[in-house]
């Protein structure tokens, strides 16, 4: 059973997202995501700054046999991106939900709203496993 | 064998899936390709012992009196150099010299050779084989009726001697005998596909899972554990072993593959020897190479790779390397002209990264002895 924290909000992707502080909000992936990708060796991250549409790929991770794009669950831009996780890529295996993968500066934090809760998300995790 | 629509599950597909296996489709079977992290099933077998069911791959007995004069007409390899019980690996080329398959053949005796071959490539290789031998001796895919077991890693050999008659652990490297193991009348190899030390077993299909379980039991206080495809592709990259259809295959040829060496020129005729003799004369158009990653980032097959701005071709094969501290690994072709460059750039999603150029293999393991 893939672990889903309750208090997150989360994308039909497998991202999760948390609020930092008003109009700040973390990106991570989820368990599900880590199970399916395996040894996960090599994470791409755009530069602090960048500005993201929703839906646009900001990133990779990469594993041993495969890949997955990342894609911004909405619109904003680039706060900060965690070095902790480009230095070593198989903590995301170990700890996907401390290990964030960007912060969004967002200009309305009403835009998470669109996201699911857990109970839906763990609803999309059965309907694709 | 299945039809693009049917997938073939191996025998042991209920216990694979016991113990967590990931499948996925891989030449009309459902392969394990991991059990869970393929970075700690790779360490296993470079460690200790891993146990490998690759029953997809086939084995095809070549029999009678004329088996060993019409083979050897089919490989570049020189059969009539092996004595009872001794095997060596072989590509089997097409009249121009592209390579139909790479084999590992066994005698077994003067009139019966096992001829393992890789599973994509079942129905061809006996659909060729069957055709360019003829009369001249009996071809039989017994594929249906075998499963194969790799076990290897440094602790591989102890693990299997435990259950097994005693002139098993007389085999020298690439070794073959009919003996028990685990209770069962088994053809065991010294053979291998990871670069560590260890045997391929030929297991009938009615005492398959019996020897199975035997030798999962007799592994367990050594930490056995079953390895799925996904760390015997980062096993076999280690230690360069070339991939069927990947780093080899049809459009390709042993010398430009770095395979010269299993060319005995010497032999009488084979298929494929007057194109091998031509491309030895004027050289190879390329050359295999090995790449190791100098800056951050993941090669995948595919890849281009550049010399000073030259394309010179792309990868062929590329994964990260546990046993090399995580460092990514790949092969493939750079055109002849520019093939002693030391350095390359390879291109990963537009950006091109620095790469060693290198001819050895990239770990050497148990294997060598």
């Amino acid at each position: 059973m893939s672990k889903i924290p309750a208090d997150l909000k989360y994308t039909k992707d497998h991202e999760w997202a948390k609020q930092v502080e008003p109009g700040l909000w973390e990106v991570g992936i989820t368990d599900f995501a880590q199970d399916q990708l395996g040894d996960i060796t090599f994470v791409e991250l755009p530069d602090a700054g960048t500005s993201l549409d929703a839906g646009e790929s900001f990133g990779t991770v990469e594993s041993v046999k495969t890949f997955s794009d990342l894609y911004a669950p909405v619109a904003g831009e680039v706060e900060a991106i965690n070095d902790d996780v480009i230095e070593d890529p198989a903590a995301l295996n170990e700890e996907p939900y401390a290990k964030w993968l960007m912060r969004i500066r967002v200009a309305d934090d009403s835009v998470f709203d669109a996201l699911m809760d857990a109970a839906a998300y763990e609803t999309h995790v059965a309907s694709v496993e | 064998m299945a039809s693009k629509d049917e997938i073939n599950q191996l025998l042991l597909h209920e216990e694979h899936v016991a113990a967590g296996a990931r499948f996925a489709p891989f030449a009309g079977y459902e392969m394990p390709m991991r059990y869970g992290s393929i970075v700690e099933e790779h360490h296993c077998v470079r460690k200790g012992v891993g146990f490998f069911d690759v029953s997809h791959m086939g084995q095809v007995f070549v029999r009678g009196e004329g088996a060993l004069a019409a083979l050897n007409r089919l490989v570049t390899n020189d059969l009539s150099r092996l004595t009872d019980g001794n095997a060596l690996y072989t590509p089997m080329c097409n009249a121009s010299g592209g390579i139909l398959d790479d084999l590992i053949i066994y005698r077994l005796a003067a009139d019966e050779w096992l001829v393992c071959v890789n599973a994509a490539r079942r129905t061809q290789d006996v659909a060729w084989m069957s055709e360019q031998i003829g009369d001249a001796a009996a071809v039989d895919d017994e594929s249906e009726s075998w499963c194969q077991f790799a076990i290897q890693g440094p602790k591989a050999r102890d693990v299997v001697h435990s259950v097994a008659d005693d002139a098993l652990a007389a085999l020298p490297r690439f070794g073959v005998a009919r003996l028990r193991v685990a209770g069962a009348e088994v053809i065991a190899a010294r053979t291998g596909y990871t670069g560590e030390d260890g045997y391929e077993l030929y297991v009938p299909s009615a005492v398959a899972r019996a020897v199975f379980a035997g030798i999962m039991k007799a592994g367990q206080p050594e930490g056995i554990a079953l390895i799925g495809l996904a760390a015997r592709d980062t096993l076999r990259l280690e230690a360069r072993y070339l991939l069927y259809g990947s780093d080899i295959g049809e459009s390709t040829n042993p010398i430009e593959a770095g395979l010269a060496w299993t060319v005995k020129w010497d032999k009488g005729d084979f298929i494929g020897k007057r194109a091998l003799e031509a491309i030895r004369e004027s050289g190879p158009a390329r050359r295999l190479r090995g790449f190791v990653l100098q800056e951050r980032g993941m090669l995948r097959a595919g890849y281009p790779v550049f010399v000073d701005d030259t394309n010179v071709g792309s990868l062929t094969s590329a994964s990260v390397a546990p046993s090399l501290d995580g460092q990514v690994i790949g092969l493939g072709y750079i055109r002849a002209d520019l093939c002693d460059a030391e350095q390359a750039q390879i291109e990963v999603r537009g950006k091109r990264l620095s790469a060693e150029v290198t001819r050895k293999p990239f770990y050497i393991g148990s294997a060598a002895g």
